[in-house]
């Protein structure tokens, strides 16, 4: 593999706990939902994930561990947001807060473990047959493990359920307008529960890809404010499952340029290339919001709780 | 549902006290129960809490200490978010101001300690307010969204003092240790009654937060903008410029926290210096409802539950992260109480209604 | 023979009884007028019907059975629809998507056959509409065709349509009547609420009257008149006529010369504006909600960027300053958005705080006074009777007529040359609204310049000398509003222009 194809290969692997993050908080932003617990999710996912996997060495049962913990965390945001009707920042903050928390708790035994051979050799890189061979990118994209197609699958399989169904038409509808939704009698409370749950599940399963499959080995915060980074590419990907895809794959590369870069004759410090994800972060939103287009605007009632009998 | 939602029209300040307590309670019930899963008598572990936090003359002190930085912190983040500016980078504007005071601390070792001190002073609220600068900047002029950016900023803080305890800053001294080298006595704070004077700090800060929330323009400014940006523009508030101003004083006031830390608590700049006050001070800010006074209580109340914290960790082998989640269980169960504040169940009326109401 | 009765219906939310002890039935083939004063209970009762409130005691029959409704779902399925005053629809959407909304019919979505079904029931009803355009591009005519072909595809048989005219041109109500006709050959039953007189005389079959939560009558239209319906509906004798004062004076306070303004998306809202505002003078602006009016208002206040032209307020040109200097000249704009709060009024703040907003900059010093700020807080309570726990009690908490007399009061309170006044009778009952025209009247007396922008045509025609009309942005015409006609209006604000559009510059 030369250096660009490997480059991309494995700025994809760095990009899919991203993917997996982002594409829970767009599900979330699309009922409406402000969560900024995402690193508390990805943490809570990443440790129980992983503890599951030591303890089973089965990568499935470790991955639906890992989604059942970002459910739970998601869970509590859902009932102060939905249901209590709590700041959405504020609770986000809170998880955020009790996630890392927890899962230094919890990992305080694991720390230095490392990923079970059983499941290394279960996301162990398969070549796609066929796609594979596509000059540069083939191997970039069609080598990978099973975990990293599992994300191009949901993010496409979101893709179709938010344009194509009539499921994610209600979602829409839910997230922009709550009470025209609710005219149209969607059931609000369980759209925006369901969804809310669903993104935290997604939020685990990228928390438990660094732990068990990027590292592979447990270190306290393996996020390392991956989370924050993916509520921007929310912004990002203008909600869009499948831009998702391109924001997740940019920033992974950007995760990993640095590495890349040492050895090279570019002798710029560590440090600095560490803050690359950060400084990209900030000019991309900065640049999304100079150029506001109706397109590209976050659901209208994102933040807002709903309550239908107010007045 | 049996009960229905009706929103209150007003409640005392007694009762919504009250039920804020009762949420503190039942978080404290709450992890109780963890506390048992792992095997431990929560009583014990709770009164050792105590104990580690008020147990002694020389406990006590370092609670205090320990509440300095929250307080001073969170009476900055109060100012932002009563505009509604989630400014969740305290944990960055404190690196930054303890930073730039150690830049002085560091190059003037020797200046008289009252001119050095005010330097730092000064230096620390600067660096702090010019890097809550920026994301306001960028919110008054593109409305860009601050809670992310403040917090990116925060970890660019961070790899920006790890650069220079690793690089230029490093201590030659000290035996290959990546450490920055200690203060001279004349950069660090005089004790008073045993305690560094920050504490001074702190109670003169919360009654200036207090009257210029309350009785000054620009407190007023800054509230009537977080409430709505159409009435301030209307009512002729300059909004950018009430923004940066406001985050110029947020973060001036998280700075000096690191500027204080810098100084009288670690003596030197390290990665550390923050410790996770920048985000703590978020919880206490909240907790106090952004109130002055009462932050001084919920700072207090943390700093309790920190000291506490690393005690019953030696004391039992719980991970100090325990504290963290005892933080997030407790803002957890205050935030979901404010729904009991706002509004009140009522057990719906007949029978009959009663049947399989769906409400939410 | 009685398609749906309501029996004895009773609804309280806290201490506030919105209905009570409530009877009416409506046949097949009825359009039904409720009629009341807000605050009556009319929505409260229709929302109990569609499911959204749960009566605490009474009983909903349809077909004579009794039915329950736990949910919006219930009442849809019920065969009833309910056409909401704020129109229940997602902008971001299209008209199709917006029809197919919350439906259970497979996972999938197809399309083709869902079009076709739409399109039969709109040719049956002689419903325009464009099923692939999206809400945000639509006139709110075509966003109410809409949300009716919503309602029908759902197969409702009863429809409820509350104050459905408030925001049509009289035009767009003519349209409106004959889709209600048709609804009633085709042996539905509509429920019309309003509070305009004639619109009710016009369409209906019958009509019950709400009074604070009470039934007062169910008359036959043909049995009434309007006198006594207004009567009963305000609970005392009123007389309806608003007083039009003589113009005062003859100079000019306001000029505006080629306004142009654009939005953030780069369309112009304002194309090219000319008019003249005198001394003492009422000049109304009419037209379809979005045609600028909130564009002009702001853009004189100083809060919309100008993108070219002159505000001239005594000869002195207003663009380019701010909003701060423009209160200072003595221009006072108060507007009333749709929710009350969003503009000139601090929801979580008492009338202390709120007063204090147009008073603090003339303070001097750092901090503020809020001494005169209570003592005119006290002087508008008592001026305007405004109904509140105290003068720090957040304003959120008081009723919609309340809220607005405490922004006008303010308003008025900083003795303005130019007074913008927009929607400034939004929701409120006769009473109320008669008030606020009694003090239009004495500022016009006083020899403000007032600038008055409302939905209303009959009440616009009544109070103001001249009325500008708007349409996208432009001004098709300022007529002599004792001349003038509501159809003549009606077309104009529908972008047919008159000739003699020098009365912009006198009448």
């Amino acid at each position: 593999m030369d250096f660009m194809t490997s480059f991309l290969a494995a700025a994809v692997v760095a990009g899919t706990p991203l993917l997996f993050a982002t594409l829970g908080e767009i599900i979330t932003e699309r009922a409406g939902n402000l969560n900024l617990g995402v690193e508390g999710m990805m943490l809570m996912g990443a440790v129980i994930g992983f503890k599951i996997g030591l303890i089973t060495g089965n990568p499935i049962l470790a991955l639906l561990a890992a989604m059942f913990a970002g459910s739970m965390g998601a869970l509590i945001f859902a009932v102060l947001t939905i249901s209590l009707r709590a700041n959405q920042v504020v609770s986000g903050l809170a998880l955020t807060i009790f996630g890392t928390g927890f899962s230094a708790f919890i990992g305080k035994d694991l720390v230095g473990q490392v990923t079970p051979n059983a499941i290394k050799l279960f996301f162990k890189p398969l070549e796609i047959p066929g796609l594979a061979n596509i000059p540069i990118l083939g191997k970039a994209l069609f080598s990978q493990d099973l975990f990293i197609y599992l994300g191009y699958l949901t993010a496409i399989i979101l893709g179709i359920y938010l344009y194509k169904t009539r499921k994610g038409l209600n979602l829409i509808a839910v997230g922009e307008n709550p009470g025209a939704a609710d005219a149209a009698s969607i059931n609000i409370t369980l759209y925006k529960y369901a969804h809310v749950l669903l993104g935290g599940a997604l939020c685990g399963l990228g928390g438990v890809y660094l732990s068990l499959v990027y590292v592979p080995a447990w270190q306290e915060n393996v996020t390392a404010g991956r989370g924050w980074i993916a509520v921007a590419l929310v912004i990002f990907a203008a909600w869009n499952p499948f831009k998702a895809l391109v924001g997740a794959y940019l920033f992974g590369g950007m995760d990993i340029i640095g590495f890349r870069l040492q050895g090279t004759s570019i002798q710029i410090s560590q440090y600095f290339i560490d803050m690359l994800p950060y400084l990209v972060t900030i000019a991309v939103l900065v640049v999304v919001s100079m150029r506001k287009s109706k397109k590209n605007a976050p659901p209208k009632g994102l933040g807002v709780p709903y309550f239908r009998e107010e007045r | 549902m049996l009960y229905k939602v009706v929103k209150r029209s007003e409640i005392t300040q007694g009762k919504s006290f009250g039920i804020r307590t009762a949420a503190i309670i039942l978080a404290l019930l709450t992890s109780a129960v963890f506390i048992m899963i792992l095997n431990l008598n929560p009583l014990e572990v709770y009164a050792s809490l105590i104990k580690g936090a008020f147990g002694s003359n020389y406990r006590i002190k370092q609670t205090i200490i320990t509440a300095i930085p929250l307080v001073i912190t969170s009476l900055g983040i109060a100012i932002a978010f009563k505009m509604k500016f989630w400014n969740i980078g305290g944990e960055g504007q404190i690196m930054m101001g303890a930073f730039a005071a150690s830049f002085f601390a560091l190059r003037y070792p020797d200046l008289p300690k009252p001119i050095l001190l005010s330097l730092m002073m000064i230096a620390g609220m600067v660096a702090g307010g010019l890097w809550a600068l920026i994301p306001a900047f960028f919110k008054a002029q593109w409305e860009t969204n601050e809670t992310i950016i403040t917090l990116m900023m925060n970890y660019i803080a961070i790899k920006w003092v790890t650069y220079l305890q690793y690089g230029p800053w490093r201590d030659k001294g000290a035996l290959g240790f990546p450490k920055i080298p200690n203060f001279s006595d004349n950069a660090i704070l005089p004790n008073f009654l045993g305690i560094h004077i920050g504490w001074i700090f702190a109670l003169i800060l919360i009654i200036v937060v207090y009257i210029f929330m309350k009785h000054s323009k620009l407190g007023y400014e800054i509230a009537v903008l977080g409430e709505s940006e159409n009435t301030a523009r209307y009512a002729g508030i300059n909004v950018k410029r009430t923004i940066i101003i406001a985050l110029l004083i947020s973060g001036g006031l998280c700075g000096l926290a690191g500027m204080i830390q810098a100084s009288a608590v670690s003596n030197t700049l390290n990665v550390e210096v923050s410790g996770g006050v920048g985000f703590t001070a978020i919880i206490t800010t909240w907790l106090a409802s952004l109130s002055a006074p009462f932050i001084l209580l919920a700072s207090i109340l943390f700093a309790a539950l920190i000291q506490g914290g690393s005690f019953i960790q030696t004391a039992f082998g719980i991970p100090a992260a325990a504290a963290m989640i005892l933080e997030g269980m407790i803002l957890f169960f205050v935030l979901g109480s404010e729904f009991f504040i706002k509004y009140k169940l009522t057990k719906n009326g007949s029978a009959k209604s009663a049947a399989g109401k769906g409400e939410i | 023979m009685t398609y749906i009765s309501m029996v004895n219906i009773t609804k309280t939310f806290g201490k506030v009884t919105a209905n009570k002890d409530i009877n009416l039935s409506v046949d097949k083939g009825e359009i039904h007028a409720l009629l009341g004063e807000n605050g009556a209970g009319k929505s409260t009762l229709m929302n109990m019907l569609s499911g959204i409130y749960f009566p605490d005691s009474g009983s909903i029959f349809i077909n004579q059975t009794e039915v329950k409704f736990n949910s919006p779902k219930d009442s849809i399925q019920a065969g009833i629809g309910m056409i909401h005053q704020h129109f229940k629809l997602v902008e971001v959407l299209s008209a199709q998507e917006n029809i197919i909304l919350g439906q259970q019919m497979g996972f999938f979505l197809n399309k083709k056959a869902i079009r076709n079904k739409i399109l039969e029931i709109a040719q049956k009803f002689q419903l325009d509409i464009d099923l692939g355009k999206k809400v945000y591009e639509m006139s709110v005519g075509e966003k109410q065709n809409l949300e009716i072909l919503k309602v029908l595809y759902r197969g409702a048989k009863i429809l409820i349509l509350d104050e459905p005219t408030a925001v049509l041109t009289p035009q767009e109500t003519a349209k409106l009547f004959k889709i209600m006709r048709r609804m009633k050959e085709e042996g539905c039953a509509v429920i019309f609420i309003s509070h305009k007189m004639n619109e009710v005389m016009e369409i209906s079959d019958k009509i019950t009257v709400l009074h604070k939560g009470q039934t007062v009558a169910t008359l036959e239209k043909n049995m009434t008149n309007p006198q006594e319906l207004t009567e009963l509906m305000v609970g005392h004798p009123v007389d309806l006529s608003i007083k039009r004062l003589d113009r005062q004076r003859d100079t000019i306070t306001l000029k505006v010369r080629d306004l142009k303004v654009e939005n953030n998306e780069g369309i112009e809202v304002l194309k090219g504006l000319n008019f003249d505002l005198y001394a003492g003078e009422i000049l109304s602006i009419a037209g379809i909600a979005g045609s600028g009016q909130k564009e002009l208002c702001e853009a004189i206040a100083g809060l919309y960027p100008i993108k070219s032209g002159q505000i001239l307020f005594k000869e002195e040109n207003l663009v380019g300053k701010n909003p701060k200097e423009i209160i200072a000249k003595g221009v006072s704009m108060s507007f009333i958005p749709e929710d009350r709060l969003g503009m000139g009024l601090v929801a979580a703040m008492g009338i202390v705080d709120n007063v204090l907003l147009k008073q603090y900059q003339k303070e001097k010093g750092f901090f503020v006074d809020r001494k005169p700020a209570v003592l005119k807080a006290k002087e508008i309570i008592k001026k305007l009777d405004v109904q509140t726990p105290g003068i720090y009690h957040p304003i959120r908490d008081l009723s919609g007529g309340n809220i607005q007399k405490v922004l006008l009061g303010r308003e008025l309170d900083t003795n303005p040359e130019l007074l913008i006044t927009a929607y400034p009778v939004r929701g409120l009952d006769i009473n109320t609204c008669h008030k606020i025209y009694d003090l239009l009247n004495e500022e016009k007396q006083k020899g403000v310049a007032i600038l008055y922008i409302a939905e209303d045509l009959d009440s616009l025609i009544a109070l103001s000398d001249r009325i500008l009309v708007l349409s996208n942005g432009e001004i098709t015409g300022v007529v002599d509003a004792r001349k003038a006609t509501k159809e003549q209006i009606g077309l104009m604000m529908l972008g047919e222009k008159i000739k003699e559009t020098e009365g912009a510059y006198a009448v």
